[in-house]
């Protein structure tokens, strides 16, 4: 046994040996690092404690630049830990720090070692623990070394202080409960006259407070003066990111501050003190006109430096002031759009999302153009990223920036043929979006989407595809727009189209259908005209299909006062409603034609060209092409293809072959047809809209309906329902049969119902639970329940506002050149309350963490019940076994997220209130927390302490006299600061 | 604050990495993979930041070496590039004119002198003096451990127990 340990130390391989064994063995080095590992798992147990820590530094070196696992070693690396010797023990801590997360099993061993080397003699030893634990430190080895860790923020090593402070922000994190015990000793380091230790200092406390500013501010006194004596520019740079914070917070501070920035501002030489000023002043004293207008010059300056660095930072500092002070982006509008073509892409993307910000209705078009030659010039990436930021740009906020829609969808169309364009998703969103939202788009839409449907060669890009889907799919739906219906049959059915993914086949399937219906349509109307011209009723039939779509308008307006399940339902079975208008519509046809003279003539300009030959030559084109994807392999393109195939088989005879059939059997059979067409015409007339993601909510559950059964089935089907349930329009890609999905699904649940009255509560619970998944309804149920359609009459006063608007923008135009052609009123985008709700949803939450609130008990005072309980909790439970220990730091993360989030609106309030009673137990507490000999530091410190809050708590006291507590914000705070 | 810290090689070989924040040892090789692409493609004259994950990751190449630092948003990146021009003068006093070979064979005394200058991913020591003469304590705190160990009375006397 001895003389292998010699041998092994003799001739183990070091770290300098495996350095350069890696090195010359270039070619089959990963062979090599798990031959040096499978030496390193024999060495590393050895009981000779040099072979043993070489091993160590052996694996540790592996694991750290070639990526290789070193867990095997945790116990091991705790031996050399524990090494008396300092050679080892380094190693050992470095492997330890380098390799342990909160999962290792053996992190509870080594609390020992850590107590043992913090209270060490030599002080190297205790930064080694020191280090260790701001590395690994978990909640046992933050709860378990909190006194160490106090005994050290006062030691004499100024080497070994600064460490210890750094250590308790990882403690804090940890372990909250930590703060009581170090707060104040940390908080009294604000006035060290070390500048070292004043820098761990405020260190902390620029982290402390990005998480959590509110908490802070009592301490903003300490931290003015540091910003007005210090002449260390690393440690001002930290203070004005604190006050950065704390100024949004507190006016009054802000106030104070801003003109030792601006000092600061004009005198610093150092460039990231500068930025450090110029970003402060311009995210959180945006108010201070003459400190922004200071720090825009200052921008300008490092806008125009040769230096990338300080000009990608002078665009970023535009980009926080961009929002409130605009002008400060269009002062330097030049170098911004210079930019733009810089060589480093941080900054051409930087300077995109500052030209996007400049984005107004004014020039919305102006800007788009400029960005859309760049895009036709630039790298597929960068091109991709402009076209991004235009698309979201302008879709934001329900198309608020867009006026003129018509110039949108050209926009759009355009994109669509820029070579690199790759944004199919969102541009095949927003054509269905607007085409829905938007009605008086449509015919412009409807001509883009054909020239886009009509170009061959955009069928060879597959990132184009399922643009091409929205392309089809608005000109099925809006066929009625079209300026020639044969041409975009040819263009839907062409040969090229085998290109495309089955589920975009089977939508322009789908349009195929919708057009031939509307074609046949059109031509047994031109028929009948020309027929029944003696007849005299013509007004009747005129166009149908327009008319139809009105009906139903009229017939949302109708139903909207009804229940909304009735709603619901009649919008499934669009038949129905057709049925009984198109009836009215006969008796009072006359009405009608005057109403659609407008809309008819789009199709009457059709109709001429709806001869019996084109006719013919269209349900050739289309059995042709249909024919073979009648037995397609995929089932959705074979069950439409079929569909289409079956109602021309239906109706061919009879309407193509009128001259062979005598008479009667002529008019016989056209009836027959027509009614078959008229049938199907009104099938596809119903208005398809976006459905609101609140729409579930308006239905009331029906009596009959008991939820509760198989609700453990549910969670297997959500699993697969869940990415179509997310999207409102799912409706877009497969129109027509979502809804008769929809109508299957109703009828089904249905039948299956029985009583229940459980229903309602466990949907509010599963509300309750699943909360995330549901958007939340602000609207009471009194409010109007049915969403607007396209054309609401309302719209009367939505337009004088909209000109209102106008007057205003074009006054206040930013842009240079004013567009003329802005007199046309916007159109009206259809709203859902969904939408709106997604734009209020921005409304900033304060948010209060276990830390925060520790921190906030110790500054202002407050009880300290609930944390303590809280932390005793999960003490228990972290005791019991390792299993569970993960569970209960979850746990007391849970919880406490829950109670100071409900403390945090009126935390100053109760403060305010308790302060009066809460003077004494401070002090007590205060004495209770120092243990044996720290009593004596304790009281010390209570004196400066006391004298620090004196005037506040006397403020305090008067202030809780009053019965009123009006001013919630001001009772504790301001005194320290003013 | 630092979340982690990187030295990579211009040819893509990863030479120091210190990581502040809870990183797996997947993740680690992800980022790194992730970083010397993104990083070692930039060309000379571009700016020295780049976007990454939502952080900031500012770097600097001195010779051979790109030195990495993952920060915040927040954070300044000006300070984090006088952070890392700290290290490496640092560095460069300690091995006396560094070269990309003494970070190789000296790997953790590169390690030690970051511990020195950083803790929990927060600057602890700005003067470069104080940093030296703490390394050159701890040096020969080392060496005489290692003579200890390495006498031949030692190794006999282990030998013989």
């Amino acid at each position: 046994m001895a003389g292998t340990s010699i041998m092994e130390t003799l001739f183990q391989r070091d770290l300098d040996d495996l350095i350069k064994g890696i090195r010359q063995q270039q070619i089959k080095e990963s062979l090599f690092i798990s031959k040096a590992i499978e030496e390193i798992r024999r060495e590393i147990k050895s009981t000779d404690l040099p072979t043993k820590s070489a091993a160590l530094q052996k694996l540790s070196y592996l694991s750290s630049l070639h990526g290789a696992d070193m867990s095997f070693a945790a116990f091991h690396a705790v031996e050399v830990m524990s090494s008396p010797q300092f050679f080892y023990k380094k190693i050992g801590y470095h492997a330890v720090t380098q390799s342990f997360n909160d999962d290792t099993p053996v992190i509870l061993l080594i609390t020992n070692q850590l107590r043992k080397d913090l209270n060490s003699s030599n002080q190297f030893e205790v930064s080694l623990a020191l280090e260790c634990l701001s590395r690994i430190g978990n909640v046992d080895l933050a709860r378990d070394l909190t006194p160490e860790v106090f005994t050290l923020l006062s030691s004499s090593k100024v080497f070994i202080k600064k460490k210890a402070i750094a250590v308790v922000l990882r403690v804090f994190e940890k372990y909250p409960d930590a703060v009581r015990v170090c707060f104040k000793r940390l908080v009294e380091n604000l006035e060290s006259s070390e500048p070292v230790i004043l820098s761990a200092v405020v260190g902390v406390f620029c982290e402390l407070c990005l998480k959590d500013p509110r908490s802070y501010l009592p301490l903003a006194p300490e931290f003015y003066k540091i910003l007005v004596d210090s002449k260390n520019n690393w440690l001002l740079i930290k203070v004005l990111k604190i006050f950065a914070k704390l100024a949004t917070l507190e006016p009054r501070l802000a106030k104070r501050v801003v003109e030792p920035i601006c000092e600061l501002m004009r005198r610093t030489e150092a460039k990231s003190l500068l930025f450090e000023c110029i970003r402060t002043v311009l995210s959180s004293l945006s108010e201070y006109e003459s400190a922004v207008k200071l720090a825009v010059v200052k921008v300008r300056e490092f806008l125009v430096d040769d230096d990338p660095n300080l000009k990608y930072l002078g665009l970023q500092a535009l980009s926080i002031i961009a929002p409130k002070h605009l002008w400060a982006v269009l002062e330097n509008k030049d170098f911004v759009i210079k930019s733009l073509s810089d060589g480093d892409y941080n900054i051409k993307l930087e300077s995109l999302r500052l030209l996007m910000s400049m984005v107004s209705e004014s020039n919305v078009a102006e800007i788009s153009r400029v960005l859309i030659n760049y895009a036709l010039k630039s790298d597929p990436e960068f091109c991709n990223q402009i076209l991004g930021s235009i698309l979201s740009t302008c879709c934001r906020n329900l198309y608020e920036v867009i006026v003129d829609f018509d110039w949108y969808a050209s926009l759009l169309g355009e994109m669509v043929r820029i070579p690199h364009c790759q944004k199919g998703e969102e541009i095949e969103h927003q054509i269905i979006d607007i085409a829905m939202r938007v009605k008086d788009v449509r015919p412009a839409l409807v001509h883009v989407c054909r020239n886009l449907l009509i170009d061959p060669a955009l069928l060879g890009n597959p990132f184009l595809h399922r643009i091409l889907s929205a392309a089809a799919w608005v000109s099925g739906e809006y066929v009625e727009f079209s300026r020639n219906p044969f041409e975009l049959m040819e263009a839907l059915l062409q040969p090229r189209t085998n290109l495309l993914l089955p589920s975009i086949r089977a939508v322009y399937v789908q349009s195929v259908f919708k057009v031939l219906i509307f074609c046949a349509h059109s031509y047994l109307l031109h028929k009948e005209n020309i027929s029944s011209v003696n007849t005299d009723n013509l007004a009747s039939e005129v166009p149908e299909s327009v008319f139809a779509r009105m009906s139903c308008e009229n017939s949302d307006f109708a139903t909207s006062e009804a229940p909304a399940s009735s709603e619901q339902h009649d919008s499934f079975n669009p038949r129905n409603i057709n049925q009984s208008f198109g009836d009215l519509s006969i008796e009072n046809g006359g009405d009608a034609t005057v109403s659609n003279g407008q809309a008819s003539t789009s199709a009457s300009l059709g109709r001429n060209s709806f001869t019996h030959e084109s006719i013919v030559n269209l349900f050739n084109i289309v059995e042709l092409a249909l024919g073979p994807l009648s037995r397609s392999h995929d089932v959705e393109i074979q069950e439409r293809a079929r569909n289409v195939l079956g109602f021309t088989d239906l109706i061919e005879q009879e309407i193509l072959n009128p001259v062979v059939q005598g008479e009667e059997n002529l008019a016989r059979a056209e009836t027959e047809a027509s009614r078959v067409v008229k049938l199907m015409c009104d099938a596809f007339s119903e208005e398809l809209g976006p459905v609101s993601t609140s729409a579930q909510d308006r239905v009331p559950v029906p009596d009959g309906l008991l939820l509760k059964e198989n609700l453990a089935d549910l969670e297997t089907i959500c699993g697969d329902i869940q990415l179509p349930l997310s999207s409102s329009f799912s409706l877009s890609s497969t129109p027509l049969g979502e809804a008769v999905d929809i109508s299957r699904t109703n009828l089904q649940s249905k039948d299956e119902t029985e009583p229940s009255h459980e229903s309602t509560s466990l949907l509010a619970e599963h509300r309750k639970r699943h909360g995330l998944y549901y958007l939340a309804s602000e609207k009471s149920e009194g409010a109007s329940n049915d969403y607007p359609p396209a054309n609401d009459p309302m719209s009367q006063d939505k337009l004088n506002d909209d000109a209102e608007d106008l007057l205003k923008l074009t006054e206040q135009s930013l842009a240079p050149k004013k567009k003329p052609n802005q007199a046309k009123p916007r159109p009206v985008v259809l709203k859902l309350d969904g939408d709106e709700i997604s734009i209020a949803a921005k409304k900033p939450e304060l948010k209060g963490d276990l830390l925060s609130g520790v921190v906030q008990d110790v500054l202002l005072g407050n009880d300290g019940v609930p944390s303590s309980s809280r932390s005793n909790r999960s003490e228990n439970l972290s005791g019991k076994s390792k299993g569970k220990e993960k569970l209960s730091t979850d746990l007391s993360l849970e919880t406490k997220e829950n109670v100071p989030g409900e403390k945090m609106p009126d935390h100053v309030n109760t403060s305010s209130r308790r302060s009066k009673h809460r003077s004494h137990g401070k002090e007590r507490r205060q004495k209770g927390q120092g243990k044996d000999g720290e009593e004596k530091e304790d009281n010390g410190q209570k004196e400066k302490r006391k004298s620090n809050h004196h005037r506040g708590k006397h403020k305090a006291h008067q202030r809780a006299d009053e019965p009123l507590n009006v001013v919630a914000q001001t009772p504790v705070i301001p005194d320290f600061l003013l | 604050m630092i979340h982690f810290v990187l030295l990579i090689s211009r040819q893509g070989k990863v030479r120091l990495t210190k990581w502040y924040s809870p990183y797996t040892q997947k993740e680690r090789s992800k980022v790194i993979r992730e970083l010397s692409g993104v990083i070692l493609t930039r060309g000379p004259k571009l700016c020295n930041f780049v976007e990454w994950r939502g952080y900031k990751v500012v770097y600097k190449r001195y010779a051979s070496l790109y030195f990495c630092m993952c920060v915040d948003q927040e954070d300044n990146e000006l300070e984090i590039l006088e952070i890392i021009h700290h290290y490496v003068e640092i560095l460069d006093r300690y091995f006396g004119s560094v070269c990309e070979l003494d970070l190789i064979f000296n790997f953790h005394k590169a390690y030690y002198i970051l511990d020195e200058i950083l803790i929990a991913g927060e600057l602890q020591e700005s003067s470069k003096k104080t940093v030296a003469r703490l390394i050159a304590a701890q040096d020969s705190l080392v060496e005489t451990a290692k003579e200890q160990a390495s006498s031949i009375s030692n190794i006999i006397a282990q030998a013989t127990k």
